[in-house]
């Protein structure tokens, strides 16, 4: 038995039958992740997680232990871990240790779950390509010379690359779902507030979500259970109540409505992505699914109006970086603004600066109608656009970028980079759903398809994504030499 | 419209960030660029479309007005890059 071939349903039922224990469970992935040459993780918490593993391994003999008990996983470093290093992937926070749990990373610690250690990202979930980490890029594990996506880039490598069961990501314009696709795993960023923000560092509050990134869709059922809920220390958090994620994932498909953007398919889609994808939706019409188009004109307008809204939200967000309570701050100040100043420029990376100009110029007085006013109204179009289409149809689909991962390096200017978010923005804008779930390969490199549902239907999404993993095997797939 | 060398360093100060004058051209431009991106949203017809600030349209909850916080001082005080009893120390401020 290899594993970490295992997916986490199958984990579960081997801590349960004793085939091995969470010591011996979390001692293997370490090792793997010490072996690794990927640079997915910032900090590896090696003696953390075999105290928590065998802590786990009492309560399982004494009959005290929740499903997920055990079980290791890789925490993004935007999640604040009482006592442990959290980043954010910045200079800004290279030297912070959190005195505090997100409460994400408390309701695991609640399960007894193993943290394995901080992955890797973008500095401060800004990014396409995990190029902008402050410990430098991570590398994808089908091609070393290939960016894995961003900003989760860390948390997707890994779950590819079978060093962990299962990441966390947070996504506020595509970074669950383009890492997600790049290196073929399975990942969800829910419903806007269903996942507490309180603890996740805040990059744009009104797109920021937390989500699982998994083998199977079966596993981010399972995690996704563990993860969503109301919390009252997070004001924007849903107090809907969460369903058990995992009920609905064997209904079946017949008769399900599935909405093709056509303004997904136009110019600008790579040619093997398009047929990866064309090749998906042709395995759910034989399960029984209805297919048709629908359009969602707006969409195209998600690029600017994203590039507006986010950075405006940052460049209010990380005003809290001052140099004065936490976080770096530079040498020598000789006034309070110098120390402002320097802390700052210092402290933060190349596009974190560019986001944070963006935002401050687009907020500042005699700009803002005609910027920020401006894509919030176009925001509620692009919202409308989806709530006309899902009148029509349950689900719809598309690929979840352009092409699939690009050479570390070769995308130099913030504007080509920016293009490449185009089929993720407009979920974040309209606080939706979306799924990336591995389709197939386009020369060598994995392809993912987008599923994207109504408000509150993650049920729906991951049953979806369930019955074609059942019938296909590109999740199964591995990179080689692993 | 777009931004000159100027323009940019007042935004940057802004939002106290300084940029070195060796990267100030490229900057200006890497900035222009976005910028160029962002004029599609002046073309097109928002009609009487209300702005959207939250995805769901929701409002703030509000809560009891109870202290919950424990008091985690110490805890602060200890990651703080300087800090003197009960406060945190910057450079003079005032003579």
């Amino acid at each position: 038995m290899i594993m970490h071939n295992l997916s986490i349903a199958e984990l579960i039922k081997g801590l349960k039958n004793k085939d091995f224990s969470s010591v011996e469970l979390t001692q293997h992935y370490l090792k793997r992740i010490n072996e690794s040459k990927l640079n997915a993780f910032i900090s590896v918490t090696d003696d953390l997680a075999l105290s928590q593993a065998n802590e786990a391994d009492l309560k399982i003999a004494k009959g005290d232990s929740t499903l997920l008990t055990g079980i290791p996983y890789a925490h993004k470093d935007i999640f604040c871990t009482k006592g442990v290093k959290t980043s954010a992937g910045s200079k800004m926070l290279d030297s912070f240790i959190s005195p505090y749990d997100a409460t994400l990373s408390h309701k695991f610690n609640l399960e007894n779950m193993v943290m394995l250690g901080k992955t890797n990202m973008d500095e401060f979930a800004m990014g396409s390509s995990n190029e902008n980490s402050y410990y430098g890029p991570v590398k994808n594990p089908w091609d070393l010379k290939k960016v894995p996506g961003g900003s989760s880039g860390g948390s997707a490598a890994a779950v590819a690359s079978r060093i962990t069961p299962f990441a966390t990501g947070t996504d506020t314009g595509g970074s669950i779902r383009q890492p997600a696709s790049l290196c073929g795993i399975t990942g969800i960023k829910p419903t806007y507030g269903r996942i507490s923000r309180y603890g996740m560092i805040a990059y744009a509050s009104s797109l920021d979500q937390a989500g699982p990134m998994t083998q199977t869709a079966e596993d981010a059922a399972i995690v996704l259970n563990a993860m969503a809920g109301f919390d009252t220390k997070d004001s924007t958090s849903a107090t809907k109540e969460t369903p058990d994620y995992t009920k609905k994932l064997t209904n079946s498909l017949d008769g399900l409505k599935i909405g093709l953007p056509k303004e997904f398919f136009s110019s600008g889609l790579d040619d093997g992505v398009e047929k990866v994808v064309m090749q998906a939706i042709k395995e759910y019409e034989a399960m029984g699914a209805k297919i048709q188009e629908v359009s969602l004109p707006n969409s195209m307008h998600a690029i600017p109006t994203y590039y507006i809204v986010a950075p405006c939200e940052c460049s209010s967000n990380l005003s809290r970086f001052d140099g004065v309570r936490y976080g770096y701050r530079c040498e020598d100040p000789k006034d309070l603004d110098d120390l402002y100043l320097r802390s700052r420029s210092e402290g933060f990376g190349k596009e974190v600066k560019r986001r944070i100009m963006i935002g401050a110029y687009a907020l500042s007085a005699g700009y803002y109608d005609a910027y920020y006013l401006k894509a919030q109204k176009v925001r509620q179009l692009i919202s409308e656009d989806f709530k006309k289409a899902f009148q029509s149809v349950d689900v719809i689909m598309g690929p979840v970028s352009p092409s699939t991962a690009f050479d570390l390096g070769s995308v130099k200017d913030p504007v080509s980079m920016y293009l490449a978010d185009i089929y993720t923005l407009s979920v974040n804008l309209a606080g939706l759903p979306g799924m990336s779930i591995p389709a197939g390969f386009s020369k060598n490199l994995p392809v993912g398809l987008q599923l994207i549902g109504n408000h509150w239907s993650e049920e729906l999404l991951l049953n979806t994504a369930h019955q074609f993993q059942l019938k296909t095997d590109w999740h199964k797939s591995t990179p080689i030499e692993l | 419209m777009s931004l000159d060398n100027k323009q940019v360093k007042e935004i940057a100060y802004l939002a106290r960030l300084s940029i070195e004058d060796t990267e100030l051209e490229q900057s200006t431009s890497e900035l222009n660029n976005i910028l160029s991106l962002m004029a599609d949203l002046s073309e097109i017809d928002t009609g009487d479309a209300e702005p959207m600030a939250h995805p769901l349209h929701m409002s703030q909850r509000l809560r009891e007005d109870e202290v919950t916080e424990e008091n985690l001082a110490e805890e602060f005080q200890a990651i703080a890059p300087k800090t003197g009893k009960s406060h945190f120390l910057v450079p003079t401020v005032i003579e």
